[in-house]
């Protein structure tokens, strides 16, 4: 445990968290959930849970993100509201 | 624009809730609190694992150990919600029958106007990478007894090998190499072995998953080795059922359940 480490990591995390749910574009969105999905994966690597930071870059950071953007593609792009 | 404020309200409320309940959490890594100390009268479990896994099982990795042995049927049932959900889709997405209805975006895999050199450029590095990754998700698979990792990582990254053949070639280039009845066949087989080391436990008179009573049938010296091996059998048996959902969910996604012309 680094503390400058770990509030670094923790303010992105929060910043990636706000912006994927409030940016317009789908696409956009998320790509930036993909950058949140690494940055939990980093912060679990940095607490010594290697093996679920492992499985957060597997899936929760790699095919997450295809499977979102696989769907995107054949949905409107846009949000509607 | 009410319900937004209303909404806000909800979220800020129960946020607050949930960071004043974490307040009464042990200091991260605490050895007195009492999931690591235990209570008077009971000892700790995670102490347990600690300290005696690699006597019980001789596998150094106790995340695989505990994982795969000490709580195998929460494995064994999650590796069948994989399947479940990936089933799941399959009933929702897949259409078979009469094709014609949707007009597909590409017509052939030939169809690029502008896009023929950066496929060259793509196709190479996708045939270049493809292999060194499947062979890096089956030793993540073989390895997880040592290393992180196990059949569940190693699973999503071989199945995203097929993804990316999807993605650089064609959906129909990968259907080729990972066609739709293989891939339901090798899932549900995957679950099978998982069940058969639990069921092969039991015809030789252990609990189900007890796998240190399959020792007459492994042909290890002493029944933490049995448990080590059948700990690598048990991954492979997730690898199986995890690549094989990983891709038919990709394949049902992206082209709607037609199996063809996908993204």
């Amino acid at each position: 445990m680094i503390l400058a480490f770990d509030i670094v990591l923790l303010v992105f995390l929060v910043i990636a968290a706000i912006i994927s749910l409030s940016v317009k574009d789908l696409l956009s969105s998320a790509m930036i959930y993909g950058i949140y999905g690494f940055l939990i994966c980093l912060l679990w690597a940095e607490m010594g849970a290697v093996d679920v930071a492992f499985t957060e870059a597997s899936v929760g950071a790699g095919i997450s993100t295809v499977l979102f953007i696989a769907t995107i593609f054949n949905t409107r792009r846009r949000s509607s509201d | 624009m009410l319900s937004k404020v209303f909404a806000t309200i909800a979220v800020v409320i129960t946020g607050g809730i949930l960071l004043y309940g974490v307040s009464d959490f042990p200091g991260f890594g605490d050895p007195h609190s009492p999931p690591n100390a235990g209570v008077p009268g009971s000892p700790s479990v995670s102490q347990y694992f600690i300290t005696e896994s690699y006597a019980d099982t001789k596998v150094p990795n106790l995340v695989t150990s505990v994982l795969a042995d000490y709580r195998g049927y929460d494995t064994l049932f999650e590796t069948v919600v994989i399947f479940a959900a990936g089933m799941a889709i399959f009933a929702i997405l897949r259409v078979v029958g009469d094709q014609s209805v949707e007009q597909p975006r590409r017509t052939s895999e030939s169809s690029f106007t502008d896009g023929d050199h950066s496929r060259i450029i793509v196709g190479t590095t996708c045939r270049l990478v493809v292999p060194v990754i499947q062979l890096f998700a089956l030793y993540v698979v073989a390895h997880g007894h040592h290393s992180p990792g196990g059949g569940f990582q190693g699973g999503v990254i071989l199945g995203a090998s097929f993804i990316i053949i999807a993605l650089a070639e064609h959906l129909n280039a990968a259907l080729r190499r990972f066609s739709e009845r293989s891939y339901v066949v090798i899932a549900s087989i995957g679950i099978l072995i998982y069940a058969a080391f639990g069921v092969f436990a039991q015809l030789l008179g252990g609990n189900f998953l007890d796998y240190g009573f399959l020792e007459p049938i492994l042909f290890t010296d002493g029944p933490e080795m049995a448990r080590s091996h059948s700990m690598l059998g048990v991954e492979i048996g997730v690898a199986f059922t995890v690549t094989a959902i990983m891709f038919a969910i990709y394949a049902n996604l992206s082209s709607r359940g037609l199996l063809r012309d996908g993204l």
